[in-house]
């Protein structure tokens, strides 16, 4: 075995348990995949609404708008915050973290290689069946095609690098816990505040042009705005590669900030009793 | 092997009387108490040592295990363990030490208990062949056998607790921390556990520090007890001494008369 395997084993293993865990969450996603049809619907028929009603040129053609809606609902486990791991809540409620902090492994990396296998468990059951339903929905409904073989190439490499992104500013909710004891309030808030600026709530092109400028600047968007709109072409393939560059970016900020805070949460710990 | 010189750590907890009024005088000003878990703490134990830590809910032996452990940082003193600080080398510290905390459970819950095993000899990144024949033993001396395909949640405490001294020992580790091991469980079970550990350090020589209010785990198990009150070490000597020194045979009496006279 090589050196490098063997690093990484413990997280791998942690990658390995959870997704076999995840995917017997049949009952879950099928729910999941309800939920996301009548949402997908809702919103793609209030958008049209919209958009019939006003002569002004969208900023998002009607095609690129449904497709927008239908990857955002396929691949809202990969883009919401809300999904969470509330194993890892109680861990560190209840002080059980103990355990896992007298283990050879960085606890930050163990927990990431959890929350990624979990946000993909939740992918893979829910995105085929969507994705296969709405490619063949009549128009306005229908999700398009990619745009070309690059785009779509570059909407999966957008897609993973954008997990990780998301799963990086969702570390800190859990990193928070440490600190308020409790993952009700920086849930909701880190939940709600990345929902809207993610452009889950309304697609980031049809914002004032204020809030876009902010939000740009925030790296919410990367994980769902950003790939969603290179499928479409909305966003053409030289732009899609420096929001690439922006992902990678972010994704070493979040982590050198999240690894910083978990340090810090970690020496003032208290695990109280027994 | 362990050395221990002038550890402090202090809590801050939140404090506030009972009653409307200071309620809502705490929303303005918050009172917090500081709690000396452990003061000027100082001792050491030898290689293949069995040491009994003994005190009152509240002494600070939790707080002691955790900090050997690498879970807790203090505020100030030195802790040796093979040569290492625990909380400036976690990750290598840990390799060589096993934890069971009593009242908590180190195994996934929904999963049968070989699951956990195998998820540990990953993080522990033991070979395949140590695990196998590590796993044989520890079988076969703790008879698991049949508890193996058993998922965690339909075990008994006392076939869980057997499964947690398992699942510390894995890794073959020098140093084992107990923390209440015996805590809730019947009177076999209670047997099983000591003679296991017993049988541990004799035959691997693995030192081993042990916290319980069960003065017959001490009995059966320590040569050397530690006694902790207040955060500060109280004695430190064997068993014997103090029954000579109070001329007291029950256990449990004698650990009273030992609380009473250092008033804790």
């Amino acid at each position: 075995m090589s050196h490098l395997a063997a690093l990484l084993m413990p997280y791998r293993a942690a990658f390995r348990i959870r997704l076999q865990q995840n995917l017997q969450y049949r009952i879950a996603a099928l729910a999941g995949i309800a939920t996301q049809f009548f949402w997908g619907f809702m919103l793609i028929m209030v958008l049209e609404a919209f958009y019939r009603g006003s002569d002004a040129a969208p900023p998002m053609s009607m095609p690129q708008t449904a497709a927008y809606i239908w990857l955002q609902q396929a691949f809202l486990v990969f883009v919401a915050l809300w999904y969470r791991d509330s194993e890892i809540f109680r861990l560190i409620t209840t002080g059980q973290v103990a355990y896992e902090l007298c283990r050879p492994t960085d606890l930050y990396l163990f927990w990431q290689a959890r929350l990624l296998a979990q946000r993909l468990a939740g992918a893979l059951l829910r995105c085929l069946p969507i994705l296969l339903v709405a490619l063949v929905m009549p128009r306005p409904y229908r999700l398009t095609l990619p745009a070309g073989p690059a785009a779509f190439g570059l909407f999966v490499l957008t897609l993973l690098t954008g997990l990780l992104v998301n799963v990086s500013i969702s570390m800190f909710i859990y990193i928070l816990t440490f600190v308020t004891l409790s993952p009700t309030g920086s849930m909701l808030l880190i939940g709600v505040a990345g929902e809207l600026f993610a452009g889950l709530i309304i697609p980031l092109p049809l914002m004032p042009e204020w809030l876009q400028r902010i939000l740009y600047c925030l790296p919410f968007r990367l994980a769902a705005d950003l790939p969603f709109r290179v499928w479409s072409g909305h966003i053409p393939a030289a732009q899609a590669l420096a929001g690439w560059g922006q992902q990678i970016a972010w994704l070493v900020i979040l982590v050198v900030l999240g690894r910083l805070a978990m340090r810090r949460a970690l020496t003032r710990l208290v695990i109280q009793g027994g | 092997m362990i050395q221990i010189q002038g550890l402090n750590k202090t809590f801050t907890v939140p404090e506030r009387a009972s009653g409307l009024k200071e309620t809502v005088r705490s929303v303005f000003k918050r009172q917090t108490r500081a709690i000396h878990a452990v003061r000027d703490l100082s001792f050491s134990v030898r290689p293949g040592e069995m040491v009994g830590y003994i005190g009152p809910n509240g002494a600070g032996k939790s707080t002691t295990i955790k900090i050997m452990s690498g879970i807790l940082v203090p505020d100030s003193g030195t802790c040796d363990i093979l040569g290492r600080t625990p909380w400036k080398q976690r990750k290598e510290h840990v390799r060589h030490i096993g934890v069971v905390f009593g009242q908590r459970s180190q195994l996934w819950w929904d999963v049968p208990v070989q699951d956990s095993f195998d998820l540990l000899r990953d993080i522990y990144r033991i070979g395949e062949k140590d695990y196998q024949v590590t796993l044989e033993q520890l079988t076969g001396v703790l008879d698991l056998g049949p508890l193996l395909q058993t998922p965690v949640r339909s075990l008994s405490l006392g076939q869980r607790m057997r499964c947690e001294l398992a699942a510390s020992l894995l890794h073959r580790p020098e140093i084992l921390f107990l923390d209440e091991p015996t805590i809730g469980l019947d009177a076999v079970s209670k047997l099983a556990v000591r003679r296991f550990i017993r049988e541990l350090n004799q035959e691997h020589g693995t030192t081993v520090i042990l916290t319980t209010h069960d003065m017959h785990d001490i009995d059966a198990l320590t040569r050397r007890i530690l006694l902790i009150g207040q955060g500060r070490i109280l004695y430190d000597g064997s068993l014997d001494d103090l029954r000579s020194r109070y001329e007291e045979t029950d256990l449990e009496r004698l650990a009273v008369m030992l609380y009473q006279e250092h008033q804790l």
